[in-house]
């Protein structure tokens, strides 16, 4: 095939319809990508601004800005929000923008579904955000909806709830669907299983997981809705269900979910850090199999959530030795980034140093997994600040952070310009200082009693909860400098090439930045 | 192109809609779960059989007896004592008192639990007012019946035994013949 018929191809290829048509009709992964990732940036400063009324109102002890029930709203919706609508759909839209090109296919395998995964989304979190304004307000029962609070005890915004619940899991289903596909089909000639990259790897492991549980959830907001409005009794003593067997179901869906907003985030660091230690990653089979361990025993471990729900002791044994085992290839993941760097010619452009941060901060909140996977112990920690601070390690510094880090990493590609780099590390270092005095002194306020999701505290906790406040308002703050990159790098900067990092490895790398319209039309050969 | 796809596209569709099945499946294997362990203290929903086992002389259990009526049901409801000592295979009659202090007619489903949950297995009603819902009409009052024994099979680590009824106001969902509850309303 001669160049000069690609490159015609290219041409008549690259029409595409101008303005809000190309974005509403648009079946190109690399828009899709983008749309999925813009829409997750919004929902992260909506989602933001809902934890900075939450941090306002607890600024002080006693009650100062909202009411209870107003303050229970946000919790609710800022739990929602950021995992269903800011994390979640961020992963989608980078497996959207590198999936393909990582593996040298020339779109997703299912063009016309990636564009109605994408553009359901919208409606869901519109329904969600406008629950809030009806009379009694939005739902306030907590993200985790345990019923009787989401059954007898909520407002009627709940059917707006599952119903925004429903949608969200369908385009995170259809989603899942066209990675696989796309993986399994459309791999590049000699692109094995083995010498796929690991951010492949992972999505697909995560891809799986939606499959096996989004449903699972979707099950357990319709007996929700069927429980309040058409006289089943799922959760019903009264007609012989059980409060208890809700939270099985959810949790069932639960701990999964939690391991499918952080195994893509294993996928960037584990494609970061090898760039900037220039260093093959270490141990590359061992991370698969460690993904795949971590994946299998997701299963194994939801009632580690639910200790205090009066277990006997050869269950709460159970679980909480399979909990404990996860640790096990979470271990080997650390390890293996480690000895990649250990005596790498290592930089810290503003991608590595979030990375680096992952590493450290995300091995906190596994730490402090681990404390709470302790059964007596979990007595002591159950529904406190400490549990709020160990997820907020491994979602915040954990899954965020990767997500920015993947931004700054793969931005040169996709807008063609590098992002402004004394900015970036501005966005590092305040993001950095500030979200540890957010979090780590929830650890301390935890351990002491404090409980979570109440808008009001022993006075004892006032300082302390000062001081988490500001370190709140300041991150909010820092991501506005991450904006500020963001816009200044798509609108123009010093040109990047096509490798952008010195050592850079993948086909994504092979393309120009920024990247084609159309990739890999014709598949390359991988030696 | 499409074509290539679309095997995988509907197995993976498929799997899906299977996992929906398995939440809803969820329900009832989570009900035999605890009827086959007797966690989570649930006792059978259908009476035992009379012709218990020997009766076990040497052996003493104390059984304790909680009611409770649920935050919305307007009902009194009490055992008509405390506790009892039995000796385990014995079968025992004792009566709950219920009263409706209200005007209208109310129906009641009592639900309940054993602890500690694995002594639950060995807890066996040949007759319960839980098994059926209750009618009382407004201003009445009746007694209701539980018959029970112990299993003598009962682990020798569980010298006491709770049982605890939560009554349930189910009214507006009761599906029951009308002129039976206002026969017995009369």
């Amino acid at each position: 095939m001669s160049a000069v018929v690609t490159d015609h191809e290219h041409e008549h290829h690259d029409h595409k319809p101008s303005g809000i048509k190309r974005w509403l009709y648009t079946t190109n992964h690399k828009d899709i990508g983008t749309m999925y990732l813009v829409f997750a940036l919004i929902m992260f400063f909506i989602g933001g601004a809902m934890a900075m009324v939450i941090r306002a109102e607890l600024f002080q002890p006693g009650m100062q800005f909202v009411e209870p029930n107003f303050f229970n709203q946000m919790t609710t919706v800022h739990g929602l929000i950021m995992v269903f609508g800011a994390v979640m759909p961020a992963f989608t839209g980078l497996a959207n923008w590198m999936i393909p090109m990582m593996i040298g296919a020339p779109d997703m395998a299912l063009p016309r579904m990636n564009n109605w995964s994408f553009w359901i989304l919208p409606f869901a979190f519109l329904i969600l955000l406008m629950s809030l304004f009806m009379p009694g307000g939005g739902p306030s029962f907590g993200w985790t909806f345990y019923a009787p609070l989401s059954t007898t005890y909520s407002g009627d915004s709940t059917a707006l709830f599952v119903f925004s619940v429903h949608i969200m899991g369908i385009s995170s289903i259809m989603g899942a669907i066209n990675v696989i596909v796309t993986i399994f089909n459309l791999r590049a000639p000699g692109m094995t299983w083995m010498k796929m990259p690991l951010f492949v790897w992972t999505w697909l492991i995560t891809a799986f997981l939606l499959i096996m549980v989004m449903p699972v959830l979707a099950g357990v907001v319709t007996m929700v809705l069927t429980d309040k409005y058409f006289g089943t009794s799922f959760f019903d003593a009264a007609g012989g269900g059980d409060p208890v067997l809700f939270q099985h179901i959810f949790w069932f869906f639960g701990h999964p979910e939690v391991y499918i907003m952080i195994l893509p985030a294993f996928g960037i660091v584990s494609s970061i850090v090898p760039t900037f230690a220039r260093k093959p990653l270490f141990g590359y089979a061992s991370m698969v199999y460690a993904t795949s361990s971590i994946a299998l025993l997701s299963f194994l471990v939801w009632a580690h959530h639910m200790f205090t729900t009066g277990m006997p002791v050869a269950g709460a044994l159970f679980f909480m030795y399979c909990t404990m085992l996860i640790a096990v290839p979470t271990g080997v993941k650390v390890f293996n980034w480690v000895a990649t760097m250990w005596r790498g010619a290592m930089t810290f452009e503003v991608p590595m140093m979030f990375a680096l941060a992952f590493i450290v901060l995300f091995t906190i909140g596994g730490f402090s997994g681990l404390m709470l996977a302790i059964t007596p112990a979990d007595f002591q920690y159950h529904d406190t600040y400490f549990v709020v601070a160990h997820f907020h390690y491994v979602l915040v510094t954990g899954a965020v952070f990767s997500i920015i880090a993947a931004a700054y990493y793969w931005l040169p590609k996709w807008t063609g310009h590098m992002y402004d780099e004394k900015l970036g590390q501005w966005h590092f270092w305040c993001s950095l200082i500030s979200v540890n005095m957010l979090f780590f002194p929830m650890h301390f306020v935890g351990l002491a009693g404090m409980p979570r999701r109440i808008p009001d505290y022993a006075l004892q906790f006032a300082d302390f909860n000062a001081f988490i406040s500001i370190g709140g308002f300041l991150f909010g703050a820092s991501q506005l400098i991450f904006v500020a990159v963001l816009v200044k790098c798509a609108r123009g900067g010093e040109k990047a090439t096509a490798q952008v990092w010195e050592g850079a490895e993948g086909l994504e790398w092979e393309v120009p930045s920024p990247a084609p319209y159309h990739t890999f039309e014709t598949p390359p050969v991988i030696k | 192109m499409a074509l290539k796809h679309k095997p995988l596209t509907f197995k993976l569709a498929v799997t899906a809609l299977a996992m929906f099945g398995f939440g809803f499946a969820l329900v009832p294997l989570y009900d035999v779960f605890c009827d086959l362990t007797g966690l989570n203290g649930k006792t059978a929903a259908t009476a035992a059989s009379a012709d218990a086992a020997l009766i076990d002389i040497s052996r003493e259990v104390v059984i304790e007896f909680i009611a409770r009526p649920n935050k919305e049901m307007p009902w009194v409801f009490k055992p008509e004592v405390r506790r009892m000592t039995v000796h385990p295979g014995e079968i025992h009659l004792m009566n709950y008192l219920a009263e409706n202090p209200t005007g209208r007619m109310i129906v009641g489903q009592a639900v309940p639990s054993v602890s500690p949950g694995q002594a639950a297995l060995y807890f066996h009603k040949i007759e319960c007012f839980c098994f059926t819902q209750q009618q009382l009409a407004g201003g009445k009052n009746m007694l209701m019946p539980l018959q029970f024994y112990v299993d003598p099979a009962l682990p020798s680590q569980f010298s006491t035994i709770t049982l605890s009824y939560t009554l349930y106001d189910v009214t507006s969902a009761w599906t029951g013949d009308t002129a039976a509850s206002s026969q017995l309303g009369e």
